[in-house]
């Protein structure tokens, strides 16, 4: 049995008190009004009017879509060209639009923070359910000896699940503007989303978030219980019961995730789609879900606690780690160069905002996703050397996280972005409380299951 | 060959992977053994070192990546950078998205192929080379062992190689 230390509680505690100070800084500083926010950017002297006027040199009008769009930037370049003369009539009325347009970017800040963190963890334990799942439908030999660490990481599905629940019931309810759709005003002067209401309307979409999220929970309820209640099995009655439930599982989850994706993340903007986005938020939630495996089980291994996992064991999770890295890259790699091959108007305003404000984390993932795995766990050898995999795990985790950052942030706060105090806060709140719940879990069950015909192969499991 | 060397048959891999272990601790010499099918662990047990294969792969691929670059950055950008269809030819990095199926493909076709011609060289495999079968039997269902005879007392390594459970045992000079 696994005995949670107190160290690890009082951390996982100091994380979620500290997270949560810094994310109620995060809503305060946001601010409430126009006038806040001129104030802000006064404050900084002449560096707001000198940004704009960068911005709209930057950006080519042709290319974004919609009339408006040419428009408001033609106007937002004369306010900045008239910065220093501003407070006539005309261009007081302009520069009030363009301001309120930042306020908005900047109150969506801590929720947007809030949501990609939140969305982050939870995103971790449903890859490792379906890892799990896979696992069991396979019938793989090597894996037996981790189940029980892929359960206790599942066990956060319950308490993220309810909290990404209730931050799109809070967005549903107008608590903020993560959700351009949800803005009946926007509605009502936007066709294209108005032809969308009849799959993007809040009750809707709460009830297809429940049933997602319902299912994922009660399947892995089942497992796990079955799981336990393998333990003191004497036939392989369960076993073949949770073989089935697994298989039933993964269907189910193949397609929820990929409806999934759609409504958490890819309604985000509503004016743009993609047919592969489901798969590739998959391939993100997989590999940082079998990296998290391979670390907590890594964490537990050098503290003595899973004797019977070996080498072997590792370096399989480490080629997981480093194939489906790849495989990550690939679909995003597809996903971008359809896109901008193409260079259809409609579709490629996701990639040129991107690459324009997002040019670092848009392509600083695809060294910590893609080239830092794959340079360090090709060699067999550094595969099996345990603090090269914890290394690489960090790296490709956080690699992750801002591609959930990416995805989530271009839409709610635009070019306002920054990882400041509100990002940095979130994430430590819910690590904090992940760490709480997953390592809490590992307490509730011996860490070696019994019972499963499997376990004597995955024991010996030699690579 | 001048020296002498011993060909014992062993009908069992199991059997086989213990006599390896058996005449290594005994400091017998093993030369070769040619056996029907891979036997896992063999190589561990004879000692033999790791093989080198996958590191040449690895700067095969980086040779091929190298190629790709070089070659569609001289046509495409620097011999004649024509506007086809509004692809932006003016430097390598903003054309890049349209190569990388090339350098992805090419990475791999020099990797594989060159791999696999380094494997002929060094196994010394071409089409009309001459089998080296010591007994045909070693490709349908027996294992046989070639041992350094040498130095040895004959009579004494055939008694220690039967102990080792040797069906058969050859001497060749």
């Amino acid at each position: 049995m696994y005995t949670l230390s107190s160290k690890l509680k009082l951390t996982a505690f100091i994380f979620m008190i500290v997270g949560a100070i810094g994310l109620m800084y995060g809503f305060i500083a946001a601010p409430e009004t126009v006038e806040d926010v001129k104030e802000m950017m006064a404050s900084h002297g002449e560096h707001g009017e000198e940004h704009a006027g960068e911005e709209t040199e930057k950006v080519n009008v042709e290319q974004l879509p919609g009339g408006n769009n040419a428009e408001m930037h033609s106007e937002s370049s004369a306010t900045a060209d008239h910065g220093a003369e501003a407070g006539h009539g005309e261009e007081a009325s302009h520069d009030d639009e363009h301001y309120e347009h930042i306020l908005h970017q900047l109150q969506n800040k801590p929720w947007a923070a809030l949501y990609v963190a939140a969305f982050f963890f939870f995103m971790i334990s449903l890859g490792v359910l379906a890892f799990y799942a896979i696992q069991y439908a396979a019938q793989a030999g090597w894996s037996p000896v981790l189940f029980r660490v892929m359960e206790a990481i599942t066990a956060y599905l319950l308490p993220g699940g309810i909290i990404v629940f209730v931050l799109l019931v809070l967005s549903g309810l107008h608590m903020n503007h993560l959700f351009v759709w949800m803005d009946p005003e926007v509605v009502a002067h936007d066709e294209i989303i108005q032809n969308k209401t009849a799959y993007l309307n809040v009750p809707f979409f709460l009830i297809r978030a429940a049933i997602y999220l319902g299912g994922w929970i009660f399947f892995r309820h089942l497992l796990r219980k079955n799981s336990i209640k393998m333990d003191d099995a004497t036939d392989n009655r369960i076993f073949k019961k949770n073989f089935k439930l697994s298989a039933g599982f993964l269907v189910f989850f193949i397609v929820t995730e990929s409806m999934m994706s759609w409504d958490w993340i890819m309604s985000l903007d509503p004016h743009w789609f993609s047919t592969l986005f489901g798969w590739f938020v998959f391939a993100s939630l997989f590999v940082s879900g079998i990296t998290t495996i391979a670390i907590i089980s890594i964490y537990l291994k050098s503290r003595g606690y899973l004797e019977f996992v070996n080498d072997s064991h590792i370096h399989d999770l480490a080629k997981f780690m480093f194939g489906i890295s790849i495989f990550w890259t690939y679909l995003w790699f597809s996903q971008f160069m359809l896109i901008w091959y193409s260079n259809i108007p409609e579709e490629v305003v996701y990639f040129i905002q991107r690459m324009e404000d997002y040019q670092l984390p848009f392509f600083g993932m695809l060294i910590t996703n893609f080239l830092f795995p794959v340079l360090l766990l090709m060699n067999s050898d550094y595969k099996r050397v345990n603090w090269f995999v914890i290394m690489t795990g960090i790296v490709i985790l956080c690699g992750h996280y801002l591609n959930v950052y990416v995805m989530v942030m271009p839409a709610t706060v635009g070019e306002s972005w920054f990882i400041g105090i509100p990002e940095i806060s979130a994430m430590l709140l819910f690590g904090g409380l992940f760490t709480f719940v997953v390592f809490n879990s590992l307490t509730k069950a011996p860490l070696l299951v019994k019972g499963n015909p499997f376990i004597k192969e995955s024991k010996h499991y030699h690579y | 060959m001048a020296s002498k060397v011993l060909h014992a048959i062993y009908r069992d891999d199991d059997l086989l992977l213990q006599a390896v272990k058996q005449i290594r601790e005994a400091r017998y010499h093993i030369g070769e053994i040619y056996c029907p099918f891979p036997v896992h662990g063999l190589d561990k047990a004879m000692g033999l070192a790791p093989t080198r294969l996958a590191i040449t792969s690895f700067m095969y691929g980086l040779v091929g990546l190298c190629v790709a670059v070089a070659m569609m950055n001289f046509i495409m950008i620097e011999d004649w950078p024509q506007d086809i269809g509004g692809k932006p030819s003016f430097s390598f990095i903003q054309n890049m998205p349209a190569f990388v199926p090339i350098m992805f493909e090419l990475t791999v076709f020099f990797a594989a192929h060159l791999m696999v011609i380094t494997f002929y060289m060094r196994s010394r495999l071409w089409p009309f080379k001459k089998a080296e079968n010591p007994d045909v039997r070693t490709t349908d269902d027996v294992f046989l062992m070639e041992v350094d005879a040498a130095n040895h007392n004959i009579d004494d390594l055939t008694d220690f190689l039967y102990k080792t459970g040797a069906s058969e045992i050859k001497l060749i000079e």
